[in-house]
């Protein structure tokens, strides 16, 4: 019983860790925005979020659940800290430069902007469901 | 937590670029010096970035690797009633461009106030989590 109660407010725990977790990534793209050979990297949001809650149906995540065809292949192993098994993608790169540095900071700002709002509004979730559950056990 | 760590990476790319702005207001303040009685110039230095990996791959932050030097000759102009200028005439001031330094500087503050406002909206976003279930 308690745990249906809890379901939706864990849902919404998940996402906060990804959403800071992308925070974290799109902050680092804004520190190298001028440093040479930078890569820009970015989090596959709907990924993230279908590891984290454990029902992996997107593609790539069975493709590489399915790449170790034998016992003696290496599994491809995750780079990142919180997102468990899943790998940081590649942003795309918008315009070209002669130094390899691949960060486009007007998408980086958007982006950033973006994710602090979302995460803003998964808290607020949270927030109203902990009010709904606290007025359910005080029940007045 | 991971958003802590935000600090970590602005406040790197932030000393970064405020070791860029000491650079460029180096090398401004010497634009106009002259060879002194050894014919050496003042060279124009450049900070060289480079990514530094923090606590996982997710975070990287940046430092400042190496300073670099502009060999180019030092710009000769004629200048007779100088008291360094040589037998024909001629001073050897440094190799500075000062319209480069300008773009230097504003590119570096920007990045600077960029990576303050990551900061802020890092802090707002973590004080709002502390106000969580209140």
């Amino acid at each position: 019983m308690f745990a249906q109660m809890t379901n939706s407010l864990d849902f919404h725990s998940k996402a906060l860790v990804v959403r800071a977790e992308r925070q974290r990534v799109i902050a680092s793209n804004i520190a190298n925005a001028d440093t040479p050979g930078y890569v820009a990297r970015d989090v596959n949001f709907r990924e993230a979020m279908a590891n984290a809650t454990g029902n992996s149906t997107s593609p790539v995540a069975s493709r590489m659940s399915s790449s170790t065809s034998n016992s003696k292949h290496i599994p491809l192993t995750s780079s990142t800290g919180e997102l468990g098994g899943n790998p940081l993608a590649y942003a795309p790169q918008t315009q070209p430069s002669m130094d390899g540095n691949s960060v486009d900071l007007d998408r980086e700002r958007s982006n950033f902007v973006d994710n602090a709002v979302r995460y803003e509004s998964t808290l607020r979730f949270i927030n109203g469901h902990a009010k709904t559950i606290l007025s359910a056990i005080q029940g007045q | 937590m991971s958003m802590f760590s935000i600090f970590g990476v602005s406040g790197s790319a932030v000393s970064a670029q405020s070791q860029r702005l000491n650079v460029v207001a180096s090398n401004l303040a010497n634009a106009d010096a002259v060879a002194g009685p050894d014919g050496k110039i003042y060279k124009g230095r450049q900070v060289v970035f480079e990514t530094v990996l923090m606590d996982s791959q997710a975070s990287a932050g940046v430092k400042v690797s190496t300073i670099s030097e502009n060999q180019e000759p030092g710009k000769r102009t004629h200048n007779p009633s100088h008291p360094m200028a040589d037998a024909e005439g001629f001073i050897t001031q440094s190799n500075v461009n000062p319209v480069e330094e300008m773009v230097n500087m504003i590119s570096a503050s920007r990045s600077y106030q960029n990576n303050v406002e990551v900061m802020n909206t890092a802090k707002t976003l973590l004080l709002k989590t502390l106000q969580l279930g209140q």
